[in-house]
């Protein structure tokens, strides 16, 4: 059934649909409206036989959510940002574990400059703890993310970090096709935990490791990711059985077929890009795109196949990796490797700037008759950054940059 | 304290602030709090109490983090340090170590305070770092738009606390008081001169001191820690307190029914500032 629903409260309905034990969060922009709406689903009675723990922290909320997946509960939380990073060593040892939680995150930039707005440093600052990430277009498919990331986690007792843009999906209304109670319980079967605290059979979880067996418990960390490779489409085919529409996958193609220019970006960006695309190809542009849903595992093989054939790759990305220069573009090229293509990369969108059809089309266009450098930043202010750059050569005590940014732009200040 | 003062004429009020001085403490950046919010007269207190203390705001970093409370810093001229939510005490320890003659003030929120940034306040007071913490308590998480925090009372209905808060709130003075601060009071952000008052003895003090500011959050609270409610169950310390023995403080701590506002607890000690000092010097032979 087709309803008009903001995405945070759509997710908090696939949550309640996957019939979560315990839920546990703590409130943070732009995570708070889904825990909330697990709040309100909790008290109508519509989400029974759940649990609903206000904690003091994010690092709480995680470290909560370790202890109910290890007494056997299905597991469930949210953050995003500097909440992220505040639960991070929560974040390793969840994974470490080998304990199935899924866990939202409202895609948000993270400080110093403290900013609400969307990118994906957040997520990407976690991308070799052990989880799996899932990166979601659209607010439909952040809704199937959810109900797949459950059967995906338990099935490989490996936590699920579903990514969602905040703002840009959080708090956008859409119509979304809610699945029924009926087909979700026939999709997610009731959670067999591997590892249990049972005084039945007792053992105490979190043993120290020390060299003699260290490496062998990362190696199969790795191994399970290499598993969720194979598992992840084919948790997508049953679910297009059950549900009838195509979600999640490892990545998405559109237009890739005679593309000699394929952009590859990640979320809900990929909506814009397409638009462009769209124009493009009306004037006789060969261009396609292909968004990445998991970023871990990443799919190396099958970006190679879909990337190949091009003349050139550009990476659109909300993160930046500074003294390198693109996060998504360094693993995109890993998936080239042998391959002799430029891989450009353009940061975009950085604490929530607009990306806009024209900036892109033009970063496309430039990028077809590789006009492009290797690292550039969409609608970058030039002189802001040289005024800035300059004063602090001039001046030893020239203060915080960030608070300079501000000023000169206040004031109408360029040089 | 009364509540009855003599009536206030606007042109009267304005010579009066603008011959006080302290409007020289006061930032271009408006308050970005709903009207209403007891968080302006704290502004009001603090540089009233800095402009009486002759503590000029070259000396003075106002340290937060994140929170309502904790946008303070951006809205009085003095220097300001916007840090991380629940560390402004550890940022503040750093700043005061570095440069002891900096007059160190924190501000946050009970949610920074108490939730996330918990852990911290026992050490800070049990060190004697030389700062003053003035805790804006509204009892709620104001602006993640109203859940509920370690401060909000049994019973509290929020979107977090679905049904009914069934969470004991934390008593912030007792806690303060064993950690061993050694100066705690309570002001009410409803008597704005008496809480002046008590920021500016806060700051006179040398060590670690503590002021709990009860604050309404007229927009996200209609029903518990409202102005009607605090103003009729505040009511000053007895007139025969001893601000120097414990027990009584944790007497009077203990009436959350009807809290009482002054100086609860008093005790001179050294700071961290003269442990270091002495190590120092130790060091030195």
């Amino acid at each position: 059934m087709l309803i008009q629903m903001e995405g945070s409260e759509a997710v908090a309905e696939a949550v309640a649909l996957c019939r979560p034990e315990v839920v546990c969060a703590y409130p943070i922009t732009p995570q708070t409206h889904i825990v909330e709406g697990v709040g309100a689903l909790v008290k109508d009675g519509r989400l029974e036989n759940c649990e609903f723990i206000n904690v003091e922290s994010e690092f709480a909320a995680l470290s909560v959510a370790i202890g109910a997946s290890a007494a056997g509960a299905r597991t469930y939380t949210a953050t995003a940002s500097q909440g992220l990073l505040f639960m991070a060593e929560a974040v390793y040892n969840a994974a470490g574990l080998g304990l199935p939680i899924v866990m939202t995150i409202g895609n948000r930039a993270i400080g110093a400059p403290i900013n609400i707005w969307n990118d994906h440093s957040d997520s990407m600052s976690m991308r070799d703890a052990g989880w799996i990430q899932l990166y979601a277009e659209t607010n439909q498919e952040a809704l199937d993310l959810h109900i797949q990331a459950f059967r995906l986690a338990e099935e490989l007792s490996c936590p699920v970090m579903v990514c969602m843009d905040g703002f840009i999906l959080t708090h956008a209304y859409e119509r979304l096709d809610i699945p029924s109670q009926q087909d979700v319980d026939a999709f997610l079967p009731a959670f067999e935990p591997v590892q249990v605290l049972d005084p039945d059979d007792p053992y105490s979880i979190g043993a120290m490791v020390g060299p003699e067996a260290f490496t062998e418990v990362r190696y199969l960390a790795n191994d399970t990711q290499l598993q969720a490779l194979k598992l992840i489409p084919e948790i997508g085919s049953v679910f297009k059985e059950v549900f009838g529409r195509e979600s999640g996958g490892l990545i998405h193609e559109y237009m890739t077929g005679n593309a000699e220019t394929i952009v590859v970006a990640l979320g809900s960006v990929n909506g814009t890009i397409k638009e462009v695309i769209d124009t493009m190809r009306e004037d006789g542009a060969a261009i396609g795109s292909v968004s990445i849903c998991s970023f871990r595992p990443f799919p190396l093989d099958e970006l190679q196949d879909a990337l190949k054939d091009a003349k050139r790759v550009v990476v659109i990305e909300k993160s930046l990796a500074p003294g390198l220069g693109g996060v998504v573009a360094s693993n995109v090229r890993m998936a080239l490797r042998g391959i002799n293509l430029p891989v450009y990369t353009v940061i975009a969108g950085l604490g929530g700037r607009t990306i806009t059809m024209t900036s892109l089309q033009e970063v496309f266009e430039a990028a077809g008759e590789d006009r492009l450098p290797d690292l550039q930043f969409l609608d970058l202010d030039h002189n802001a950054v040289e005024h800035e750059i300059v004063r602090a050569r001039r001046t030893r005590r020239s203060g915080p940059i960030a608070e300079n940014i501000l000023r000169q732009k206040a004031d109408g200040r360029n040089p | 304290m009364s509540n009855i003062e003599k009536p206030v004429y606007l042109e009267e009020k304005l010579e009066e602030i603008q011959a006080s001085g302290h409007l020289e403490y006061r930032s271009k950046s408006l308050p970005t709090w709903c009207p209403g919010c007891g968080y302006f007269s704290i502004v009001e207190g603090l540089t009233a109490a800095l402009n009486n203390l002759s503590i000029d705001p070259d000396e003075t970093v106002v340290v937060s983090g994140i929170g309502c409370a904790s946008r303070f810093p951006f809205f009085i001229d003095t220097y300001g340090f916007h840090s991380l939510h629940g560390r402004a005490l550890p940022v503040a320890t750093g700043i005061k170590v570095a440069n002891d003659d900096l007059s160190v003030i924190v501000v946050g929120g009970d949610g920074d305070a108490f939730a996330i940034g918990g852990a911290h306040i026992p050490h800070a007071a049990r060190r004697n770092v030389d700062i003053t913490y003035i805790l804006f308590d509204n009892g709620i998480y104001g602006l993640t738009k109203g859940q509920t925090s370690p401060t909000s009372v049994l019973g509290f209905q929020t979107t977090t606390s679905p049904f009914e808060n069934h969470d004991m709130p934390l008593n912030p003075l007792m806690m303060l008081l064993s950690y061993g601060a050694s100066w705690v009071g309570q002001a009410y952000a409803g008597h704005p001169h008496h809480m002046a008052g008590m920021i500016e003895e806060a700051l006179a003090f040398k060590g670690f001191s503590y002021l709990h500011v009860l604050s309404p959050c007229v927009t996200f609270d209609k029903t518990s820690k409202t102005y009607q409610n605090l103003g009729m169950s505040v009511r000053p310390l007895p007139d025969d307190h001893d601000r120097s023995d414990v027990m009584a403080a944790m007497a009077q701590a203990q009436k959350t029914d009807a809290p009482a506002l002054g100086c609860y607890f008093e005790q001179p000690r050294p700071t961290l500032a003269d442990g270091l000092n002495d190590i120092a010097a130790r060091a030195a032979k």
